[in-house]
C-alpha cells in the first residue's frame, strides 16, 4: 500500500449556522470515515456555536469549474440585465410591484 | 449520617470522577495522534472539567464548611479524593486512553439518565447538563473501539490488551455502600444494580462489534471510592495541586 | 507554455492582485506566488500547532478550575488553527504530512518563540498578552491577503484569537494585583518574554529577503518594522497599567516620530534560535514526532476499519 493510501482522506465541511439558512462551506479536514467527519467537524468547526447541522463530503467528489473558463462561463450573464427588476420603468404612483 | 452528609458525598464522587479524568485527558492535548483526535479528546477533557466545576461547587455547598469548588479540587488530601481506580489510571496509548474513556461513559450515560430524575433538584439539573455531553463521549469511545478492535491486526492485539489490563477496575464502577442506599430510599440517586445491566449490555454490544472478548480473569480492584488509590495518583496531584501548594492563599 | 503566454498570464494575475480581486485555488497563479504561499503558510500552521506546547506543559498545573479551562481551549484552538492553516496549504497542492514531515525533519521552520520555555505559570500570562498580542498584529493583516483560502482562514483564526491575548492580560493583571511573589513572577516573565516577542515580526526590513516581492503580491501587508513599531506603541502602556517594567534601558518616547524608540535586538540570538540553537527546539521538534509516530497505527488501523467497511457495503 502507498503511503498516502494510508493517509485520511480530505473531506469538506458545510455548516448550517441556524435554522432557516443555506449551509455554507466553512473548511475542511481529515477523517478516515464519514462518521468520523461529521465528529471532527463538529469539534473543529463548531466550537464556538457555529453551526446547527453539518455536512460532509470527500473533497475528491467535488466536481469544480474551470476557472480558465469564467469568462465564457458567467460573463454572458451579466449583459442580461432585463432579468433584474431595477431594469424597468415603473411610472410614479405605482406601488406594491 | 444525615441525608445531606450522604449527598456530599456522593456528590464529591460524581464531581472527583469527572475531575481526574478531565486532567488525564488535558495531558494529551497537544500529543494527540492527529489534530483532528487532539481536539476532540480535549474537547471531552474541558466537558469533564466543567462537570467537576459544578458537581465540586454543589458539593462545596452541602459541605457545609464554606468550601468552594477549587477548595475541593485542589486542596485535599489523596485519601480524601472518592473517584475510582480506572479514572486516575494513566493514558497509557491512544487504545489505554480511548478504552479507558469507553469503560467509563457506558457507566456514566445511563446513571446520568437516571440522575436527571433525582428528587434533588439541583443534582438532576446539573446531570441533565452532563447528559448530554456525556451522550457524545460514548458515541465517540464507542465508535473508536469498534474502529480499533475492527482495524489492524496490531490495533486489534493493542486495545484487546487494553480491555484485559482496565477492566479489573470496572467492578468499582457499581461500589456501593451506606451513602447509596440511603440516597437511593430517598429516590435522590438510582439502584446501582439497574445501571449496571445498561452497562452489560452497551459493553456487550460495542466489544461483540469490535471482535474484542472480555478477559477471563475477572479480579476486582476497588479502593478509589474510600480513598485508598493507586501509585499513579499521587503523581496526578502532584500536577494539579502544584500552584495552590506552592503559593497558597492567593487569587489567580 | 510559451514564454509569451506566461507573460501574459503574470500580467492578468498582477493586475488582479492590484484591483484586490483574490486568488481562488484553482487559478493560474506563478510559480514563485505559490511557493511562497506554501512556506509561509506551513510555517503559520507549524508555528500553531508547536504553539501548543509551551503552554500545554501548564494546563496540568494551572491554579483553579477556571484557568484550567481557559488554557485547555485556548491551546485546543491553537489545534484549530493549525488545522485550518493545514488545509489552507493543501489546496496550494501541499500534503499535509508531507509538510508535517518537513518540520519533524527540520526542514521547515516555526515562529522561534516557541522554543522558550515556559518556566512559571506568569508565563501563561505573558505569552496570552506578548505573544498573542504580537501574533494578532502580524494576522489581522493577513485577513486582507491575496489568496482567498488564507485570508479566510485567518478571518476565523482572529476571531477566534481576540480572547487569547484578554485571558494573557487578564492573569497578568491579578498577579501584578496580587502578592511579592506574583508580582516578581509577573515581572520575571516579561523580563524573559519581551525580547522573543519582539523578534516575532521577524528580521528588520533591510534584511528581510522575501518582504518586498510579499508585499507586491499583497501577501503581506506591512513591513517587519512596521508591525514591530506599532506592537512596542500599544504595548509599553499596557505595561505601565500593569506596573510591570519592559526589560529595556533604551525605551523612550519619540515626541517626533508619535511612537517609541527602543533598543536593539539580539539578532544573533535570533539566528541562532531559528537555526535550531534555543533552550526547547529539540523538546518541540521531539514531542510533535513522538505524537505522530505514537499515532500511526492509530491512523492506519482507522484506515483499515473504514476499507473493510465500505468494501462490505458495495459487497
Amino acid at each position: 500500500m502507498t503511503k498516502n493510501n494510508q493517509d485520511w482522506p480530505l473531506w469538506e465541511v458545510f455548516i448550517r449556522s441556524k435554522q432557516g439558512l443555506n449551509h455554507k462551506h466553512v473548511g475542511s479536514l481529515r477523517a478516515a470515515d464519514s462518521s468520523m467527519a461529521i465528529e471532527n467537524a463538529r469539534d473543529v468547526y463548531t466550537r464556538r456555536m457555529e453551526g446547527i447541522s453539518i455536512w460532509v463530503i470527500p473533497s475528491n467528489l467535488i466536481t469544480a469549474s474551470d476557472p480558465a473558463e469564467e469568462e465564457s462561463m458567467f460573463e454572458p450573464a451579466t449583459s442580461k440585465v432585463y432579468r433584474h427588476p431595477t431594469f424597468y420603468d415603473v411610472p410614479d404612483g405605482i406601488s406594491h410591484m | 449520617m444525615n441525608l445531606e452528609q450522604a449527598l456530599y458525598k456522593y456528590v464529591l464522587r460524581l464531581g472527583d470522577d469527572s475531575l481526574i479524568l478531565g486532567q488525564r485527558l488535558a495531558e494529551l492535548c497537544g500529543h494527540g495522534p492527529i489534530l483532528e483526535e487532539d481536539i476532540a479528546l480535549t474537547n471531552i477533557s474541558l466537558d469533564l472539567i466543567g462537570q467537576a466545576t459544578l458537581f465540586l461547587e454543589y458539593a462545596g455547598a452541602l459541605g457545609g464548611e464554606n468550601k468552594t469548588n477549587d477548595d475541593l479540587a485542589f486542596l485535599r488530601l489523596e485519601k480524601e479524593y472518592v473517584n475510582v481506580l480506572l479514572v486516575e489510571q494513566p493514558n497509557g496509548h491512544f487504545g489505554d486512553t480511548i478504552m479507558r474513556q469507553f469503560l467509563f461513559d457506558a457507566f456514566r450515560k445511563p446513571l446520568l439518565e437516571k440522575l436527571q430524575n433525582s428528587s434533588d433538584e439541583k443534582l438532576a439539573s446539573i446531570a441533565e447538563k452532563a447528559l448530554k455531553e456525556t451522550k457524545y463521549h460514548l458515541k465517540h469511545s464507542s465508535e473508536w473501539v469498534i474502529r480499533l478492535g475492527d482495524g489492524t491486526e496490531e490495533s486489534h492485539a493493542k486495545i484487546q490488551e487494553s480491555l484485559n489490563t482496565l477492566y479489573r477496575y470496572t467492578h468499582e464502577l457499581f461500589y456501593t455502600d451506606e451513602v447509596d442506599l440511603m440516597l437511593n430510599k430517598n429516590n435522590i440517586i438510582p439502584n446501582l444494580e439497574s445501571i449496571k445491566s445498561q452497562w452489560e449490555n452497551t459493553i456487550k454490544e460495542v466489544l461483540e462489534m469490535a471482535n474484542l472478548s472480555l478477559p477471563d480473569n475477572n479480579w476486582k480492584f476497588e479502593g478509589g471510592r474510600q480513598g485508598r488509590h493507586s501509585e499513579h495518583m499521587g503523581y496526578l496531584l502532584a500536577d494539579l495541586q502544584y500552584m495552590q501548594r506552592t503559593y497558597p492563599n492567593m487569587e489567580w | 507554455m510559451k514564454n509569451i503566454d506566461i507573460k501574459v498570464l503574470e500580467e492578468k494575475f498582477q493586475k488582479k492582485i492590484d484591483q484586490d480581486i483574490k486568488i481562488e485555488p484553482n487559478d493560474w497563479m506563478p510559480d514563485d506566488y505559490r511557493i511562497t504561499l506554501i512556506r509561509q503558510i506551513s510555517q503559520h500552521a507549524h508555528s500553531e500547532v508547536v504553539g501548543m506546547l509551551p503552554e500545554g506543559n501548564w494546563i496540568t498545573r494551572a491554579p483553579n478550575l477556571r484557568r484550567k479551562a481557559v488554557l485547555l481551549a485556548k491551546v485546543q484552538d491553537e489545534a484549530g488553527h493549525g488545522l485550518y492553516l493545514y488545509c489552507a496549504a493543501e489546496t496550494l497542492g501541499a500534503d499535509r504530512e508531507e509538510t508535517i514531515d518537513d518540520l519533524h525533519s527540520g526542514k521547515a521552520k516555526y515562529s522561534s518563540i516557541f522554543n522558550y520555555p515556559t518556566l512559571t505559570w506568569a508565563d501563561m500570562g505573558a505569552i496570552g498578552w506578548l505573544v498573542d498580542g504580537a501574533a494578532i498584529m502580524n494576522q489581522v493583516p493577513l485577513c486582507r491577503c491575496s489568496y482567498g483560502p488564507y485570508a479566510r482562514a485567518m478571518v476565523r483564526v482572529c476571531k477566534e484569537e481576540s480572547f487569547h491575548q484578554r485571558q494573557g492580560f487578564e492573569i497578568m493583571t491579578k498577579l501584578s494585583n496580587g502578592s511579592q511573589e506574583q508580582k516578581d513572577m509577573a515581572q520575571d516573565a516579561l523580563n524573559r518574554f519581551w525580547w522573543p516577542a519582539l523578534m516575532m515580526f521577524g528580521p528588520n526590513d533591510a534584511e528581510s529577503k522575501h518582504t518586498a516581492q510579499s508585499m507586491n503580491w499583497k501577501i503581506k501587508r506591512h513591513t517587519n518594522d512596521e508591525l514591530r513599531q506599532q506592537f512596542v506603541d500599544v504595548t509599553v502602556p499596557q505595561a505601565e497599567i500593569l506596573g510591570l517594567t519592559i526589560p529595556d534601558k533604551d525605551l523612550k518616547w519619540n515626541e517626533k516620530k508619535k511612537g517609541y524608540d527602543f533598543g536593539k535586538i539580539n539578532w544573533d540570538e535570533f539566528w541562532q534560535v531559528v537555526g535550531g540553537n534555543g533552550p526547547c527546539n529539540k523538546e518541540r521538534v521531539d514531542a510533535r514526532r513522538k505524537a505522530k509516530e505514537d499515532g500511526k497505527w492509530v491512523i492506519e488501523a482507522a484506515m483499515a476499519f473504514a476499507n473493510k467497511r465500505s468494501a462490505k457495503k458495495s459487497a
